[in-house]
């Protein structure tokens, strides 16, 4: 919590991994608690592979939508370069929920470019705890790689300042609405994700 | 879309400040709304097009979106119309005389300027177009605000006969935050009166509004003087006043909660008197103010002294970051160590899609030497980028046709060989540039130009236009067939040729041979793109790792499932020292368009086997 009583969470990966939708999610749990709330990201070219960050700030009142750099409570990281990128905005001491998968851009393929050797240890040298676990493989071995920012979701859960309970309910109620289908699947990614930054805390 | 049960009024929403604009026109009676899509507008159209019983659509650009919304505010009824920054540019030509003849029913326009440049080719301050055309402006500073604001644009409006400007930015535009709605009132039905002293705009006719227009000024001051959206909030730390509207407002609240502060809602025209009472009870003004110093000198030439510009910076965003270093140092204050420096990470800059069929047009202009490539605004633009590196010049819908026969008429001695071509899309061709292709033909240019008609305004998410042939509700309308019409233009029937960017071979001889014909061409591509309906995936490939030589020509190709999984260097017989990329195919993001395969020398690119599970690359 920041000096105003505000949870900043900062949510970063790539156009089309679902942050945006992952942050909305977490965005309509804290609704449901009451908080005022305020999303923001800058997403114009977003959908052609550029980097997303979506800031999220909840509490009894949020006045400016963005995370001042170093103060966010949390930093999850969809991709790992991009959690490498972004943990200069996290509170000191901060958390980072990343995922290992790397996405590499076309610059790097390019040989314009070198993708970081470690960016977990960047961030660790930086003094930020790291929980961090490959969430692209957790959401293929359940069949579908779009489960992807559940699996981040649920690794958010234990991380919250309310019960996990609240989070899941909103990612089902999601589904519910729109793809019943997925909605035991979701579950089942979100208790992954869950389990996997609890393992990778160990 | 389909039209969905619009949310109960007195709910709690999360919306952003485009869906909050959309519903408060919504509830506002509107009749009839129009937009040409642009970041970070596009959502207030697309979203007002989901209620139901308001007319609704995309215009071909912002000028015909602001007359046929001025249309039906002549009409009687209310009207909206929604465009980013740099459309109003377009729009003005219809604004500037619109001011004068005023409007019956309400007309709010909501302009949304890129501050910060997240989407765009500039970054303009459209405060200026309250002042330049005397119209008032609101400036909202969140989602509730945006929602509010609208509504009482409209009440203004027909109030004072005038059209307002709602001026958003992206980072009002693009945050969500919590709105209450409310309901719908009836719609105003109003009727046309035949009137040619007010609204055929002849010099005698316009002569006589101009007077009218200032009297109105001073009623839109004491409006503005009186208005409960410019309002005070007292604070202890009297070293300091700031003056603040839109996004800026918050960053202020947010950074310094114990100062004084007087909010902007509506600003313009400027409240100077309740400015300059607030600027008496602070030791010093600070003025707060997005992109240009127009506060700032309004209140210096008013003479109250105030600070702005001289301690902030003139482009981009005024976050708490920018506002605390700055205010610290102007209090003579120990300025808040940033140990907060970003970790060094490669670029992600924008690509295009996979299997984009701009890529197959890409590759092959990046393949032909002595070429000038003038081009425009869209996904297209990417082109400048690696690994083609085959665009020249950007600045505006439609440019790149004037700009291309500018390229061509004023070649110097130098440049006698060089080949002058025009990259456009299809929305962009038909928003604006059109008529600088009727200028090549009538003036005798030697350009070929390259349609991509990908039936689509792709960068913005797909919407409709005249040549996807799909109206805003995604209902089917007449499609413009481009090649009757660029003939019709006057491009002889021989020098127009449609190909299908995928068929890369047959790409290249045209484009060659066209480039050779000292007049103009026009080569129509004809390919959807990847993001809409239209598109139909193949099968994946592979790359079979035997076969690969790396030699890197599908690298060219610049598709971002092709990924190098290591270079080796080699000589070659010639003694030619090469790097060789030898490459994978992300199996799980092909589509199968093929265009990788055509350029592979040693036939390693092939059907994906599809009793092999989806690997995924890691490096």
């Amino acid at each position: 919590m920041s000096e105003q009583n505000v949870t900043n969470i900062l949510v970063v990966g790539i156009g089309g991994q679902g942050v945006m939708t992952a942050t909305e999610i977490l965005a309509e749990a804290a609704i449901a608690l009451g908080h005022d709330v305020k999303k923001t990201e800058v997403a114009g070219m977003a959908q052609r592979g550029g980097v997303v960050s979506s800031h999220l700030r909840f509490g009894a009142k949020v006045l400016s939508p963005q995370i001042m750099p170093g103060t966010a409570d949390l930093l999850v990281g969809f991709e790992a370069a991009e959690a490498m990128r972004w943990c200069h905005m996290l509170k000191p001491g901060g958390l980072v929920l990343m995922n290992t998968a790397r996405i590499v851009p076309p610059v790097v393929d390019l040989g314009l470019y070198d993708y970081p050797a470690n960016p977990q240890a960047t961030i660790e040298a930086r003094g930020f705890r790291v929980q961090a676990f490959d969430a692209m493989a957790i959401a293929l071995q359940l069949g579908d790689l779009r489960l992807g920012n559940t699996v981040m979701l649920g690794a958010m859960a234990d991380h919250l300042p309310f019960p996990a309970e609240v989070l899941l309910e909103a990612i089902l109620k999601r589904f519910a609405a729109r793809k019943p289908q997925m909605v035991e699947l979701n579950r089942q990614a979100f208790e992954a994700g869950r389990a996997a930054a609890t393992a990778a805390a160990r | 879309m389909a039209a969905v049960l619009p949310a109960p009024g007195h709910a709690r929403l999360l919306l952003s400040g485009n869906e909050a604009v959309a519903r408060a026109v919504w509830e506002a009676g509107c009749k009839v709304a129009a937009a040409y899509p642009g970041t970070p507008s596009t959502e207030m159209l697309e979203v007002l097009a989901t209620y139901p019983d308001i007319y609704t659509e995309w215009s071909v650009n912002e000028k015909v979106a602001l007359e046929v919304a001025i249309g039906a505010a002549y009409a009687g009824s209310r009207a909206f119309c929604a465009m980013k920054h740099v459309g109003m540019n377009v729009a003005s030509d219809a604004l500037m005389t619109l001011t004068l003849t005023g409007v019956i029913g309400g007309l709010v326009i909501a302009v949304a300027d890129d501050v910060g440049l997240s989407s765009s080719q500039n970054e303009q301050d459209s405060r200026f177009w309250g002042r330049f055309a005397h119209l008032p402006v609101f400036e909202p500073a969140d989602s509730q605000e945006a929602y509010a604001m609208a509504r009482a644009a409209f009440e203004l409006a027909e109030k004072h006969q005038v059209p307002v400007i709602l001026r958003m930015t992206t980072r009002i535009n693009h945050v969500k935050g919590l709105v209450t709605v409310g309901e719908r009132s009836a719609l105003t039905g109003g009727s046309f009166h035949k009137d040619p002293a007010r609204w055929v705009m002849t010099p005698a006719a316009a002569g006589k509004r101009i007077p009218l227009m200032f009297e109105r000024d001073k009623a839109l001051r004491d409006e503005a003087e009186a208005s409960p959206l410019n309002i005070i909030e007292n604070g202890a730390d009297k070293r300091l006043g700031f003056v603040a509207s839109g996004p800026a407002w918050m960053h202020v609240r947010e950074a310094f909660p114990d100062a004084p502060a007087l909010k902007l809602g509506l600003s313009c025209p400027l409240p100077v008197e309740k400015i300059r009472a607030f600027a008496a009870t602070v030791d010093k003004l600070v003025v707060v103010e997005e992109v240009e110093p127009l506060v700032e000198t309004e209140l210096k030439a008013a003479g109250i002294e105030c600070l702005g510009k001289d301690i902030l910076p003139r482009q981009g965003e005024l976050a708490p970051s920018v506002l605390k270093p700055a205010i610290a140092r102007l209090l003579g204050e120990p300025v808040p160590e940033t140990s907060a420096t970003p970790a060094q990470v490669f670029p992600r800059p924008p690509t295009m899609c996979v299997a984009c069929p701009h890529l197959g047009v890409y590759y092959t202009l990046s393949q032909i030497k002595n070429l000038t490539i003038s081009g425009d605004i869209g996904c297209y633009t990417l082109g400048a980028g690696h690994p083609w590196n085959a665009l020249d010049t950007t600045i505006s819908m439609g440019a790149s046709m004037g700009i291309a026969l500018g390229l061509d008429k004023g070649r110097g001695e130098a440049d006698k060989d060089k080949r002058i071509l025009a990259v456009i899309g299809d929305s962009t061709f038909l928003h604006m540039g059109m008529q600088g292709l009727l200028d090549i033909v009538y003036n005798g240019g030697n350009v070929t130009v390259l349609l991509l008609d990908n039936r689509a305004v792709g960068m913005t998410g797909g919407q409709g236009n005249p040549g996807s042939g799909k109206g805003i509700h995604g209902d089917e309308r007449p499609r413009v067939d481009f090649a009757r019409l660029v003939e019709s233009l006057g491009v002889k029937p021989e020098r127009v040729h449609v190909v299908d960017p995928y068929q890369l071979p047959v790409l290249f001889k045209t484009i060659r041979e066209e480039l050779k014909i000292p007049e103009v061409s026009v080569i129509i591509t004809n390919q959807p793109c990847v993001l809409i309906d239209d598109y139909k995936k193949q099968k994946p490939f592979e790359v079979l790792e035997a076969k690969c030589t790396g030699c890197g020509n599908c690298v060219e190709v610049g598709c971002p499932a092709i990924h190098v999984t290591h270079r080796e260097k080699a000589v070659k017989p010639s003694g030619k020292e090469v790097e060789l990329q030898f490459v994978r195919i992300e199996t799980a993001a092909c589509t199968g368009c093929g265009l990788c395969v055509q350029p592979c020398a040693p036939d390693a690119i092939v059907p994906a086997d599809p009793t092999q599970p989806i690997r995924l690359i890691k490096h």
